[in-house]
């Protein structure tokens, strides 16, 4: 599925400063059952958001409506766990393009890549900031600058550049996907499996 | 130049490099389940593309799978669905499936080893991160996202930048009581859960070439609790002899080249790691969790660390603390265990179960613990009844369930209920993991068994005779 095309994007922030956010919490897997890639933002943070009624949890961040945007800032370590892009479908599903924290886990930062959602690491200081200027006003901008590669805080004009392989840049930037790749060299891939070693 | 076992492997499976970005890497087995297979089929239908290789993709049912009554209609209709569209999809592309009631299904980590699916120096993928498992065998083993699962069955590669390289060195011998999962559960406390992020982890020294591969499986399955990509051992006369006369293990001819193949695939002497770490197995001791994930582990005897002890948030430590309804400086022998769950694939092997009787063996079942024993895979089911361990079980008051996942992901019936303790053999102790609200606390066969026969935490050391 070839994805969204990203480039500059600007946006208000969803703050939420825990560590080790892990991929049961992000998309429990009572909701893995589905067969088809649909519906799971609203799950998204399910057992953090709502109560075990439905209800919502008035004091998680999602479901205060001074918070809103495109880009989710988390903790450190985010994404650990479990290799469902299911967590990924519903960060993305329910709206965020964007996660920032000070380190991802490899499987969920590859799986955002895959999908469209870009994984912008940051130094922890610079993750502070944001989370302080947030905390400080719901109405701080974000922008995040794929082609130059950089993070600002526009009020103050704050900025730090993120690392991504020129590949996944390019990837990104004009939504192709490995798919796409793969399938260009097919004949180059079944020579290779020819001469393995076993 | 010297190689390290990682590098030997991996760069025998790189089709081609791309300059500023990942290797095209080239998937020996590929190995799939109901859950994160779905969509990836439907890519491929969207596309219009066939499965290139299907001769090297096994399906089986596990994760969404009962435990009871398999010869029943599965009651849940979204889960019926999974199953029917894992079987589907898998006729469709000519995938072999061994689905609920087949008698090779079992736990995706459990029977690929079992049938000789796993090899030295293979390489292993599945959309499951304790794919890591298959790394026991010197294997490149790892999980992906359902997005490679698609790459993988139409073209047989990932796209995958190679990771750093890691040695974990334990030398020495394990106390009494000490198991591979205490080892596992001992480095994670170590390292943290995001430690070997970005590595992939060798494991050496004189306690892992003690260890029998099922011991091995369980250390290598936990290498992506501390962010690892996966972890392995290189192949020894251990590994080969678990290997040899497996259904798709290699035969006559072809078993002679690879035995030839497989010698060489050890880490070269002047290999260099780009971190190598050692510990002493005999400082080891029975390890229990009592947080909220995998590095939240100690010594059972233990009190419970004060947050200013531990690395990282203390806001982060003290949520965790909280949702477990544990305090600082406690000590967790003599709490209060309501479950006990035997399985996964990480202790749902044979040997975890005769751990578990070995312990269980003429006592009872505590009254206020309800315990799930679920093997593996029907061979390991089978097994434990050969070797007259369910009658072990039995006597004591246990009974044996059906294999699968189970209350590992809970995503079928077996989940633990709000605010009550488990002993979990299996492998995350993510809030919720194991039913909305559910408190687990990760340890061994030994750990699990001397909870259920108590009912409450016990070291068991104090019930080895
Ligand atoms: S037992 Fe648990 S970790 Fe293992 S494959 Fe099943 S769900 Fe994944």
């Amino acid at each position: 599925m070839a994805y969204d095309k990203f480039n500059i994007l600007t946006s208000t922030a969803v703050p939420l400063p825990i560590e080790n956010v892990d991929t049961d919490q992000l998309i429990p897997a009572r909701f893995l059952k589905a067969t088809e890639r649909v519906g799971f933002g609203d799950n998204l943070f399910r057992d953090w958001r709502y109560n075990p009624d439905n209800t919502p949890k008035a004091d998680f961040v999602l479901n205060n409506p001074v918070y809103s945007g495109k880009i989710l800032v988390g903790g450190k370590n985010f994404g650990s766990g479990s290799s469902r892009e299911h967590a990924a479908w519903a960060v993305y599903d329910y709206g965020f393009r964007c996660v920032v924290s000070s380190f991802f886990a490899d499987i969920f930062r590859n799986n955002c890549l895959n999908i469209g959602v870009l994984p912008v690491q940051v130094s922890p200081e610079f993750l502070e900031k944001i989370f302080a200027a947030v905390f400080a006003d719901p109405n701080t901008q974000l922008e995040v600058n794929l082609p130059e590669q950089t993070i600002t805080l526009l009020a103050t004009g704050d900025k730090e550049s993120f690392d991504i392989s020129s590949y996944k840049k390019d990837n990104m930037i004009n939504g192709f996907d490995d798919i796409d790749y793969l399938q260009n060299i097919k004949s180059e891939i079944q020579e290779f499996a020819l001469q393995l070693p076993l | 130049m010297s190689k390290t076992l990682f590098d030997k492997v991996w760069d025998a499976h790189v089709v081609r490099k791309i300059e500023g970005g990942p290797d095209v890497l080239f998937i020996d087995r590929h190995l799939i389940h109901e859950v994160t297979s779905p969509v990836a089929f439907l890519g491929l239908k969207s596309r219009g593309i066939k499965v290139l290789y299907p001769e090297r993709t096994f399906a089986t049912a596990d994760h969404n799978t009962p435990t009871i009554n398999q010869h029943l209609p599965v009651s849940d209709p979204l889960s019926a669905n999974q199953l029917k569209a894992l079987e589907t999809n898998s006729n469709e592309y000519g995938i072999s499936h061994w689905g609920l009631g087949h008698q090779k299904n079992g736990i995706v980590h459990v029977v690929g080893p079992e049938y000789g699916i796993t090899q030295p120096g293979s390489t292993i993928v599945c959309g499951d991160s304790h794919t890591s498992t298959h790394g026991a065998f010197g294997a490149i083993a790892f999980g992906i996202g359902t997005s490679e699962v698609e790459m993988v069955l139409s073209t047989q590669c990932i796209m995958q930048p190679k990771p750093k390289k890691m040695r974990i060195n334990v030398t020495g011998s394990l106390g009494r009581g000490v198991t591979p999962k205490d080892v596992a559960l001992f480095i994670i406390s170590k390292l943290t859960t995001s430690g070997a992020t970005g590595y992939f982890v060798e494991y050496a020294g004189e306690v892992f070439e003690k260890m029998s591969m099922e011991g091995r499986m369980t250390v290598c399955n936990l290498s992506i609790e501390m962010g690892a990509r996966g972890g392995m051992i290189a192949p020894d006369e251990t590994t080969i002899n678990y290997v040899k006369g497996r259904e798709f293990s290699p035969k006559g001819e072809a078993w002679d080249r690879a035995m030839e193949y497989w010698k060489t695939l050890k880490t070269d002497e002047d290999a260099v790691f780009d971190k190598e770490l050692t510990f002493d197995g005999s400082s080891i001791e029975p390890m229990i969790t009592y947080g909220t994930n995998p590095g939240m582990g100690m010594g059972i005897s233990n009190p419970i660390p004060d947050a200013e002890q531990v690395e990282g948030g203390v806001a982060t430590y003290e949520k965790s603390l909280k949702y477990m309804g544990f305090s600082e400086g406690q000590t967790m022998v003599g709490k209060k265990v309501d479950y006990v769950f035997v399985g996964s694939c990480t202790n749902g092997r044979i040997e975890d179960f005769r751990a578990f009787a070995s312990i269980v063996k003429g006592k009872k079942k505590a009254e206020n613990v309800t315990a799930w024993l679920v093997p593996g895979s029907h061979i390991v089911e089978a097994q434990i009844k050969e070797e007259g361990l369910l009658d072990i079980f039995n006597e004591a008051g246990f009974t044996l369930r059906q294999p699968g996942c189970s209350a590992c992901l809970a995503m079928n019936d077996d989940k633990i209920p709000a605010g009550k303790y488990a002993v979990s053999t299996s492998n995350r102790n993510f809030e919720g993991r194991q039913g909305p609200g559910a408190r687990t606390m990760l340890a061994s066969p030994l750990v699990a068994a001397a909870a259920a026969v108590t009912g409450v935490v016990t070291d068991p050391r104090t019930l080895i005779q």
